[in-house]
């Protein structure tokens, strides 16, 4: 192995699902030698039974729609608004002087703690489960993007100046392009936060969706179902991922080169 | 007519923490630059060159003076004064016709004509079959040449060069001086060029100006009447090396002054 050489394609994903081969087999030994009892850990094979079950018979096709939709709204609500205020933190540094303290005292309140509040505020349908994605991703968004659009190439802005471009030229033409790739990084992490908190949201007061599956399942002991449930939002997860690192990858081929 | 005339200018930089003193980078520097003048400024490092070379561009204020430009008086960077900086500040996300275009584009000028004179600037710093290249594809001298393509596609009325070989190896260096000389041999422009290189100072200049150790003042100009076109076989001509041990003692006393 050498310092910081990347690695073949095929050998990347070759590694990449041998650690997950190993994991389900460590899972298996557990479950199937009795070391961990049934009704706490079920097996991978009943995970996948149980899993096929929730979305044949239980509908658990419609949770895990109204989950993703929840994740995507409040994150978009959040990127609509955190881009552009992160952009003019970034560039013009009084905006950020007014706006940072308080975004970086907001980013530590858990947005979990919100729930029992929205509850009140805003009730138990939709707009609470938006309302925690929202306030889980804005305040952390619109940081990393301030953080990123900072960090811009002064000499670069210089290189712009003197070819004649004024102000909004160089935001347009020289900060925007330059801190895409990074700022579709952090949108790509973020949208990860997001799904750490739905299934928070849906733990409480929500009548579908994979966290609603969770706590129903729990009152029934179905630990299968509820470990069928969280590797849905795993792989859910990680499609999203895979997808988010796709996109970034084509739009910004530039960033890439070395 | 672009004459260049800077007029008493100094810096001085604020010391960047409370406790730390200012730093004079420039002392009142007094330079007249004619039309189509092609002047080396030499210096040893850290004399204030690059600060020079920033206040004419625009990107520092100066403390002191005025500069002017064909009798306007220089407030802020502007399309009319082309640089080349010492470090490589090509757009790494545009290719190489883009990165040239780029002031073009900022102009509104029609993509036709946008064409016309890339594929122009392109050829004249052999840079033909790269144009789809990106920054990151390319050496360090062929980023250079961009650089310069890309300040010249704008047609300023002065180019302002920051040490821009200064990270190349001597055989390029020497290509690119040449080219460079080339290049205003036939299009005439006044250039002001920094470097530390002695005899890339007196190969390309008509006037050589040779900065004190900081803070920076005009030492001396040293005028270089060798005709053009010229040939790097001047280099070894014995008017070429007179004049190179003259401000070889010049630019020594200084260094040695530097060091203190
Ligand atoms: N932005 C700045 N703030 C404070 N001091 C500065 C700043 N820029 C330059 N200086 C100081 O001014 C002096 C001259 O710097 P300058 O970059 O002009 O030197 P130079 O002649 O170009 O040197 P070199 O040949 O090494 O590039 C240096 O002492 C430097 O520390
Ligand atoms: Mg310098």
């Amino acid at each position: 192995m050498k310092l910081l050489v990347p690695v073949r394609r095929e050998n990347r994903i070759v590694l990449g699902v041998a650690f997950f081969i190993a994991f389900v087999a460590l899972w298996f030994l557990v479950t199937w030698s009795g070391a961990v009892p049934k009704h706490f850990l079920a097996s991978p094979w009943q995970t996948l039974a149980s899993g096929w079950d929730l979305f044949a018979t239980q509908n658990f096709g419609h949770d895990v729609g109204m989950t993703i939709w929840r994740v995507v709204g409040g994150f978009l609500l959040a990127a609509v608004i955190a881009v552009p205020l992160g952009i003019a933190m970034g560039v013009y540094k009084p905006i950020e002087a007014f706006f940072e303290p308080f975004v970086s005292f907001a980013r530590y309140l858990p947005a979990s703690a919100f729930i029992p509040l929205l509850i009140l505020w805003v009730g138990i349908g939709e707009a609470q489960k938006l309302t925690v994605i929202f306030i889980g991703c804005f305040f952390q968004l619109t940081l990393m993007i301030t953080m990123i659009v900072s960090g811009t190439r002064r000499d670069l802005v210089e290189a712009a100046y003197t070819l004649g471009c004024k102000d909004t030229g160089v935001i347009r033409r020289v900060v925007l392009p330059g801190a895409a790739p990074d700022i579709a990084e952090a949108l790509r992490q973020v949208l990860g936060l997001g799904w750490t908190y739905i299934i928070v949201a849906e733990l409480i007061g929500a009548s579908s969706g994979i966290g609603h599956m969770i706590t129903d399942s729990q009152a029934l002991m179905a630990t299968d179902h509820i470990i069928a449930g969280i590797v849905v939002i795993g792989l859910v997860g990680l499609l999203s991922d895979l997808l988010f690192k796709k996109v970034n990858q084509q739009l910004f081929s530039w960033s890439l080169l070395r | 007519m672009s004459q260049l005339s800077i007029r008493d200018v100094s810096k001085i930089f604020p010391g960047h923490k409370r406790d730390t003193p200012p730093t004079q980078a420039l002392l009142p520097v007094r330079l007249e630059v004619a039309d189509n003048d092609f002047i080396t400024v030499l210096g040893p490092s850290g004399c204030g060159k690059s600060t020079l070379l920033r206040l004419v561009a625009g990107l520092e204020t100066p403390t002191t003076g005025e500069i002017r430009l064909d009798g306007t008086r220089i407030v802020g960077a502007g399309a009319d004064r082309g640089v080349v900086f010492q470090s490589y500040t090509l757009f790494p996300w545009l290719n190489v016709r883009q990165n040239i275009c780029f002031g073009l584009r900022e102009k509104g000028m029609k993509l036709s004509q946008q064409r016309e004179i890339s594929d122009r600037f392109i050829a004249q710093v052999g840079l033909r079959g790269f144009e789809d290249h990106f920054p990151k594809q390319l050496s360090g001298g062929m980023q250079q040449r961009v650089a310069i393509a890309r300040a010249l596609a704008n047609d300023p009325k002065i180019l302002l060069l920051d040490e821009p070989f200064g990270a190349l190896d001597n055989q390029t260096r020497v290509l690119m001086q040449e080219l460079l000389l080339g290049i205003w041999e036939q299009a005439q422009k006044t250039v002001m060029f920094i470097t530390h290189d002695i005899d890339e100072a007196i190969f390309m200049a008509s006037r050589v100006v040779v900065f004190s150790a900081r803070p920076g003042r005009i030492k001396a100009e040293v005028a270089v009447d060798f005709p053009h076109p010229r040939h790097y076989t001047i280099k070894t001509s014995p008017e070429f090396m007179a004049l190179k041990a003259r401000l070889t003692e010049e630019i020594r006393v200084e260094a040695i002054a530097a060091d203190h």
